[in-house]
């Protein structure tokens, strides 16, 4: 065997500590929020209004929730479609953060929604000439495909460990072998996941830059271009990788485990032709449509524009290019974060910044409960992972005997 | 052994192709209705002849049973010194701007949906709750709405409205150009009620000759442009002014359709599911590849 083992297994620590706690306050806040809107409409919580209909829950919930899951359709192409053994064990974390990510963009979709309760009605009323029905279907499907995706996981940790208390326990054999049948059955057919998942978040992930051109001229030109949904997928498939690694180097020191550094040093290097890519259209793009005349103009737009560019894009590419970058865990998370601000940035960006209403007589800004809810739902998203690290298979911890290698192959070849 | 599963592989990737491909036959027809009759209505509106009573908005709340007071309270012109929109309150608003080239008096201009050839929002719309209806007006159906507000994102006149205090069933409000009137046979509420025939309901593609005709006579009175004719592809409400139509509140505009681009992305991306079919198969034979290199790597190890 070429590759190396992977051993993923729950990692044994405490869930609280004063970090925890703090996350736990932030949620808690949220809920508060979030139950002021559920009782009194979206108006008592948030800045939104007939000029300006979107905010944050729409441009960082949604777009760029959408945008910094991507780690998990860009790692299982590399792990599973292109059969990179080596970066086995950085896909279960990446997985994982897919899976929260986009339950999370569910639920900001549902807090935004003024008719929450009628989520549904896209699966049987279609719209197909609407992009955001295009987005709304995928995501639903994703999601799905995500939970199937995840759900070997949550076998591989319960067969053979099902233990039910008192008059219970005689279910514990039907479990049991419910849960293998389960397991059998998503190995011979999980490629068709996988598959389904990186298609799926093809689509979705550029159509959701599709999203804001039928704004039209409401959007600032800078922004506003027919290529949108190219730069959003590059865009987003730049920002999967770093994605990875900022949290790897989280959860390791949160966890206190040794950096994965060889797995993410070959991961980081990955990044620099993908952002450059990205780079290349944006600035193309900038220069086919003449739009770095408003870069002269001192204004909102033109400097939230060269931040973006600037700071996610160019900084870290540069760094990205150097040995030495890639082989420090500390510069290499700094880049990371870099390129994760800058996807982040543009999406708001996209949403938010650019749009400039034509009856517009002031400029939106957030309310507290806005912000509240957009921080409160990263808080419980963290949080659930830590749950999941702790108590699920997910992190493999170095230098353990090997376990289940690559999986999830094309039934096929055996 | 090895055979057998191949062709099972091939056999449920063939599978969801068709599944695909089946999915994409219906969502042919999954588009709200969108007719663009040649008799569809419109109404011309003469912002050189409003003398911006505030009638019709009167007329317009009593028709669509949104509180409306005294008629006698309309009077009250002061509330014309601020630009005003409309919103749940009132689905048209009368707003006062100074004096064109016809006269010293103030232009008044009506403000209400435009009823585009081409709507935005019917084209944006997740659920398809907005549609166009062969007598021209652009209607919005409770039933379906999802309360996502991307008819609001996408309109290039700011139009739809949404009721944000209400926690329960909160609607997107605009113009319905009087659709349940003009079904029974009559005239819309506002131009119904106008006293001074500043709006004139008819066919649009005779509306248009009338304007032309107007501007013709009098060349002194109207400026050389019917606002509507071709912005963002023609719309059913027109209007001809005595000045300039920015100094009158009106969004500058091209004569491209508003949903045009986004449509055609939308298109290209799925094009009878061809694109995303074949990526689909083109990472399915990747993964085997792969997998087939990775095996002769290690057989020739052993």
């Amino acid at each position: 065997m070429n590759h190396e083992d992977i051993n993923p297994v729950p990692v044994k620590r405490k869930f609280f500590t004063p970090g925890v706690i703090v996350l736990c306050v932030l949620a808690l806040n949220a809920l508060v929020f979030l139950a002021i809107r559920f009782f009194y409409g979206i108006g008592a919580v948030t800045n939104l209004d007939n000029q300006y209909p979107w905010g944050i829950w729409i441009g960082i919930d949604v777009a760029a929730g959408v945008a910094l899951a991507a780690g998990g359709f860009t790692t299982a192409a590399l792990g599973h479609v292109m059969h990179r053994e080596e970066y086995a064990a950085v896909i279960r974390p990446a997985l994982l953060t897919a899976m929260l990510g986009y339950t999370f963009v569910a639920m900001g979709v549902l807090v935004d929604l003024g008719r929450w309760y009628y989520i549904y009605h896209p699966l049987y009323m279609w719209n197909g000439n609407s992009a955001l029905f295009e987005v709304g279907i995928c995501v639903m499907i994703y999601l799905t495909v995500l939970y199937i995706e995840f759900l070997p996981i949550v076998t591989e940790r319960f067969i053979g460990k099902i233990n039910l208390p008192g008059i219970l326990s005689k279910l514990n054999k039907l479990i049991d072998k419910i849960l293998r049948v389960l397991d059998r059955g998503l190995a011979k057919t999980m490629f068709i996941f996988i598959i389904a998942g990186v298609v799926l978040s093809t689509l979705h992930q550029s159509s959701l830059g599709t999203l804001m051109v039928i704004a039209g001229p409401k959007m600032h030109p800078l922004w506003q271009t027919p290529i949108l949904p190219l730069l959003f997928l590059l865009s987003a498939v730049a920002v999967g990788f770093p994605m990875v690694i900022f949290e790897s180097l989280i959860a390791s020191r949160s966890l206190k485990l040794k950096p994965e550094m060889h797995i993410l040093s070959r991961l980081g290097g990955m990044i620099a032709p993908l952002l450059g890519l990205y780079l290349a259209f944006k600035i193309g793009d900038m220069f086919i449509r003449e739009t770095f005349v408003y870069l002269t103009e001192f204004n909102t737009a033109s400097i939230m524009f060269t931040v973006e560019l600037l700071f996610g894009v160019v900084i870290p590419l540069r760094m990205l290019l150097s040995p030495k970058v890639l082989k420090s865990p500390a510069l290499l998370f700094t880049a990371s974060v870099l390129v994760v601000a800058g996807v982040l940035i543009n999406r708001i960006n996209n949403f938010v910044v650019a749009y400039t209403p034509p009856y517009a007589d002031y400029s939106y800004f957030p309310s507290i409960g806005e912000i509240s809810v957009t921080v409160g739902f990263v808080a419980m998203l963290v949080l659930l992972y830590r749950f999941f690290v702790l108590n699920f298979p997910i992190v493999s911890l170095p230098g353990k005997a090997s376990g289940p290698s690559a999986k999830y192959t094309v039934k096929g070849v055996k | 052994m090895s055979g057998k599963s191949r062709r099972d592989f091939l056999k449920s990737s063939a599978l969801i192709g068709a599944g695909i491909t089946g999915l994409s036959s219906n969502s042919a027809n999954a588009a709200p209705t969108n007719i663009l009759s040649p008799d569809r209505m419109g109404v011309l509106v003469d912002t050189t002849i409003c003398i911006g009573c505030r009638n019709c908005e009167w007329a317009c709340k009593e028709a669509h049973d949104i509180p409306a007071g005294d008629l006698e309270s309309y009077e009250n012109r002061e509330i014309m010194k601020k630009d005003r929109r409309p919103d749940h309150t009132a689905l048209t608003v009368i707003n006062e701007y100074s004096p064109g080239k016809h006269s010293n008096l103030p232009v008044n201009v009506k403000v209400q949906c435009m009823h585009c050839d081409h709507p935005a929002c019917v084209s944006a719309c997740i659920v398809g709750a907005f549609s166009k209806q062969e007598n021209g007006s652009v209607i919005w159906d409770t039933d379906m709405c999802i309360g996502c507000r991307y008819c609001m994102v996408a309109c290039p006149f700011q139009i739809p409205t949404f009721e944000y205090h209400k926690a329960l069933q909160p609607d997107i409000t605009k113009c319905d150009f009087c659709f349940e009137r003009t079904s029974e046979g009559k005239l819309p509420a506002c131009i119904d009620i106008c006293p001074v025939e500043a709006l004139t309901y008819g066919p649009r593609t005779e509306l248009v000759l009338i304007a032309r005709e107007r501007i013709r006579r009098n060349p002194d009175r109207y400026i050389d442009h019917i606002f509507g004719e071709y912005e963002v592809g023609g719309t059913a409400w027109m209007f001809l002014g005595s000045k300039d139509f920015n100094e009158l509140g009106f969004p500058q505009l091209g004569k491209d359709p508003a949903p045009g681009v986004s449509e055609a992305i939308q298109h290209g991306i799925f094009a009878y599911f061809v694109p995303p079919v074949s990526l689909y198969a083109l990472l399915g034979g990747m993964m085997w590849l792969s997998k087939r290199r990775k095996e002769l790597e290690q057989e020739e190890k052993i």
